[in-house]
């Protein structure tokens, strides 16, 4: 497998300058002769097919939701973060690029993350321009708040619901390309298999979710925009429809999985409360701002928590962090919260939960303020639980949030498949080892909006037109197996549902691979998930027909490939033998416990790739080479 | 709890459907409505019984995907709140609970509560949108907007396109969706220079998409998840007859 990363030469500063005047161009009036498969229409996805339509692209786009407004893009809450130093307290592209990589815990490509830094401020820009609503000040300018324990105010949003309008204005922007019939979109379609022909992607194998028609569709490049896989665990903050299928089924085609491992856990949710739990409610970050972090000093402690006395709790972030407190990054939160849950201090009936608590701010801004700032999130968090916040303090708990793993590309965000481009959450990403708040949205957008619709045009002009249609061999024998691995599933009268077998699946992932990792229970999961797949096959009820409507062989067929893909998580977060950002391996720790990055020997991207059903997969590094920032420890104490 | 569901099943759109009656003992009232149902399709699939079809995605209230009509109301009985939203506790044990897709002539049934609801997507792809392409746009603060512009913008941009206002109407209106779209982009400058046009196009569109006319009986406002004001389609209104008159 070759790993070029194709970084430019060049200060860092001038990289993406430099290569852009480089990069190949095809002519405007040859740009309608490509077509270009965009898989996905969140923020990567959507705002990648409106650009390359407006750029004179043919598009097909696609998505397995009935709209494509409803990618999960759409629920995140925070922000978005862009190094537009408006509030003039020095902020920079360099600053944002420093955090964004120490971050990352130096697991990131320099000349990449740069560049992202480098873009976020022409994506607000051109989100305004959209018309997209980010709070105001009464001057009329642009608001910003600090995010996740960034130093410096840069982070852009509208209300609680940012994520929301910047797909919105995704949106708009691509159905203005679906009017002028440069994007045809496909809704309620599901990605089910890549196809390569001669070393090259051509195209992909789709399912009609409604009439269960198996198509073929031929482009002169593929985008794979298809999110991060964060449901392999069952429980998380994801929507329900996430999935690693189109991803994964790259991957067995021949692509690079970079970091399957690296997954991030969001500190503040709502804890699980029983066992029809179907899904784990992020309560935002901004709440740490002003909530304080808490658990009883001694385990067991029955007591309502406004009857236990101040000196009878531990602020425990305050307590091992007194100089960032509470607003540690939030692999360090999570594993906090573990510890003491460990330890037996964990509050609710699981014992699963810390607390998050607002008196001391009620005290200090008066309960208006309290309520102007996290209203929404105090409503849903009472809808959900059934506790006032303002009364008693909130119980949280860590859940899986965000995937920082993915299929490798490289600089021109290309996979190790030529053609095949993957942007956005799917890709391995700018994030490294762990993401900061407000930076998955820059991420998106930056790829879509900023990068490939240059980068491809290079690929575009180099490779020329795909010489493949979908009456060719590779189309048809992709099809067949497509249609036989369907077949194989369909009918199927077993005794449980896909959904058993995922949450089992996602059990195991939590407990071995989760926030603490250790290779004697990396050792277990690897033992478990085979079996647990051979129990699938033998024992899953999928009703119902293949050529209609049926929810039961969709979600069947996506945790059959969470069922192969866990364990490649599983071998990868083995293989890292140290601790770097949401990955902690229980082996590599401080005395005090915190984590141990091991740079002499894991200063790279692992990178999988497939060698076939019953092979294991083999491991490829590609180097991260540090040379404008020096490696340091993270230290928030 | 333990609770009686009448629920709509329809194999697809050609076959008719029918109201199909359900046990559901054993309710947790932690659980949310689509909780619910999820176990009550895992103890479907136990009894080899195909599942209910209902449309969800995030369970948080923004994508707008899940729907349902619950005994008659648009997202059931929660004002503001999504059925995602919705938890067991708001009911009570021996309830019988009608479980119905949102109907219209626009939103065509695929299978059971599932409708098809691109019809809204059509509309927007008719002008719900500020025409401007990829680069080239100017520093974002160049132009300030007034906060209160930028807040009534974005009361109307919370809309998540469930399509609620139209399944509570008896004219199976659109007007609520289409009228928050324009009162977000007539509300701030950007998108201004396009207002009657979009107005008119939109409109034009919701006719062909054969939904109804809006006859100010504002069921929609009472249903919609995100509280939008029925004051929008009074703004809409104007700009439409303004539109008309100039030509457009
Ligand atoms: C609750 C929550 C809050 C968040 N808040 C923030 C925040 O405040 N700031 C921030 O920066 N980030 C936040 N994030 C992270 C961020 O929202 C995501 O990382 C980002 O939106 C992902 O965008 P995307 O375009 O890559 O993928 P998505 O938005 O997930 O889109 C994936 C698309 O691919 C399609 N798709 C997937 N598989 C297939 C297939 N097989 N076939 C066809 N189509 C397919 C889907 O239909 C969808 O259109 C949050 C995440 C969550 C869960
Ligand atoms: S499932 Fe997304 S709004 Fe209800």
């Amino acid at each position: 497998m070759r790993l070029e990363s194709g970084v430019p030469s060049g200060p860092l500063a001038d990289k993406w300058d430099k290569h852009r005047a480089e990069m190949k161009l095809v002519n405007p009036a040859n740009k309608r002769r490509f077509r270009i498969i965009v898989v996905g229409s969140g923020l990567a996805g959507g705002s990648a097919a409106a650009s390359l339509a407006e750029l004179g692209y043919d598009v097909d786009c696609f998505c397995f939701q009935d709209s494509p407004r409803r990618a999960h893009s759409i629920a995140a809450q925070g922000g978005i973060n862009a190094a537009k130093n408006y509030q003039n307290d020095g902020d920079s592209i360099w600053r944002l690029f420093y955090d964004t990589i120490k971050g990352g815990d130096y697991r990131s490509r320099e000349a990449n993350v740069y560049r992202l830094a480098q873009v976020s401020v022409n994506i607000i820009d051109q989100c305004v321009a959209q018309g997209v609503p980010f709070a105001r000040e009464y001057g009329g300018l642009l608001d910003n708040r600090s995010f996740g324990g960034a130093q410096v105010s840069r982070t852009f949003y509208a209300r609680g619901q940012t994520g929301q309008q910047l797909l919105l204005g995704a949106y708009q922007a691509l159905s203005r390309q679906i009017h002028a019939k440069k994007v045809t979109m496909h809704t309620r379609t599901e990605m089910l298999d890549l196809v390569v022909s001669g070393g090259r992607a051509v195209g992909i194998i789709t399912r009609n979710l409604v009439t269960g028609e198996i198509l073929s569709w031929a482009g002169d490049a593929v985008v794979l925009a298809t999110g991060g896989y964060g449901n392999a665990f069952y429980l998380s903050t994801n929507a329900k429809g996430c999935n690693v299928t189109a991803s994964f089924r790259a991957y067995k085609r021949g692509a690079g999985f970079a970091n399957p491992c690296f997954t991030q856990i969001h500190p503040t949710c709502i804890p699980v409360s029983g066992e029809y739990q179907s899904k784990l409610t992020l309560m935002s970050e901004s709440l740490r701002n002003d909530g304080r972090v808490w658990v009883p000093t001694e385990g067991g402690d029955q007591r309502a928590p406004t009857a236990i006395p101040e000196a009878e709790r531990d602020y425990y972030l305050e307590r091992r962090y007194p100089s960032f407190g509470n607003l540690v990054p939030r692999d360090v939160a999570s594993r906090a919260a573990k510890r003491v849950c460990d330890e037996g201090r964990g509050v609710g009936k699981s014992g699963l939960g810390v607390y998050l608590d607002f008196n001391d701010a009620i005290k200090r801004m008066g309960k208006d303020v309290v309520e102007q700032k996290y209203g929404n999130l105090f409503h849903m968090y009472q809808k959900i639980t059934d506790e006032n916040p303002y009364a008693t303090p909130m119980r949280i708990f860590p859940a899986v949030h965000y995937t920082m793993g993915g299929l490798w590309v490289d600089y021109n965000l290309m996979s190790n498949v030529p053609g095949l481009h993957v942007i956005g959450e799917a890709n391995f990403s700018d994030h490294g080892a762990n993401r900061l708040g407000a930076s998955a949205l820059m991420q998106g957008l930056a790829d879509g909006y900023f990068v490939l619709p240059y980068t491809i045009g290079n690929y575009l002009a180099t490779a020329g037109p795909s010489p493949v249609k979908t009456d060719h061999d590779d189309f048809s024998r992709t099809a067949a197996e497509v249609s036989d691995r369907t077949r194989r599933l369909v009918g199927r009268k077993g005794h449980r549902t896909p959904d058993h077998f995922h949450r089992a699946l996602g059990q195991i992932l939590w407990d071995h691979c989760g926030m603490g990792r250790n290779s004697a229970g990396l050792e277990k999961a690897l033992k478990e998930i085979p079996a647990l797949r051979q129990e699938f096959w033998e024992d899953v009820c999928v009703l119902g027909g293949d050529r209609e409507y049926n929810v039961a062989l969709e979600h069947a067929g996506r945790v059959a490939d969470f069922l192969e893909f866990g364990e490649i998580m599983v071998r990868d977060a083995l293989e890292r033998r140290e601790s770097c950002g949401g990955h902690f391996r229980e082996e590599y720790r401080t005395s005090e416990g915190e984590a141990v990055r091991d740079d002499e020997g894991h200063a790279h991207a692992a990178v999988w790739e497939f060698q076939g059903a019953d092979k294991a997969p083999v491991r490829h590094r590609e180097e991260m080479s540090f040379e404008f920032v020096t490696p340091s420890t993270r230290s928030y104490k | 709890m333990n609770l009686v569901l009448k629920v709509w099943r329809q194999r697809n759109a050609e076959e008719p459907g029918q109201l199909e009656t359900i046990e559901a003992p054993s309710i947790n009232p932690d659980m949310s409505f689509l909780e619910m149902l999820d176990v009550v399709n895992e103890r479907l699939v136990a009894e080899n019984k195909e599942p209910i079809a209902y449309d969800h995605d995030c369970r948080e209230g923004i994508c707008g995907a899940c729907s349902l009509v619950i005994n008659g109301v648009a997202h059931g009985p929660d004002r503001g709140t999504t059925t995602c939203q919705l938890h067991m506790r708001r009911f009570h044990s021996g309830d019988e609970i009608v479980i119905e897709p949102f109907r219209a002539r626009a939103f065509p049934v695929i299978r059971d509560l599932v409708v098809d609801r691109s019809s809204l997507d059509r509309i927007i792809q008719s002008g719900g949108y500020v025409s401007v392409s990829t680069g080239g746009t100017p520093d974002a603060n160049e132009i300030p907007i007034p906060k209160r512009a930028a807040d009534v913008a974005m009361d109307a941009a919370a809309c998540i396109g469930c399509g609620a206002c139209v399944a509570a109407c008896k004219n199976a209106s659109a007007m609520l969706f289409v009228s928050a779209k324009a009162a977000h982009l007539a509300h701030i400058p950007q998108g201004a220079p396009e207002r009657l046009e979009r107005a008119r196009s939109m409109v034009a569109r919701m006719d062909e998409e054969t939904f109804g006319a809006c006859t100010n009986t504002s069921d929609c406002e009472a249903v919609c998840p995100k509280e939008i004001s029925i004051e929008f389609i009074g703004e809409l209104n104007r700009d439409f007859r303004q539109a008309l008159l100039a030509g457009r």
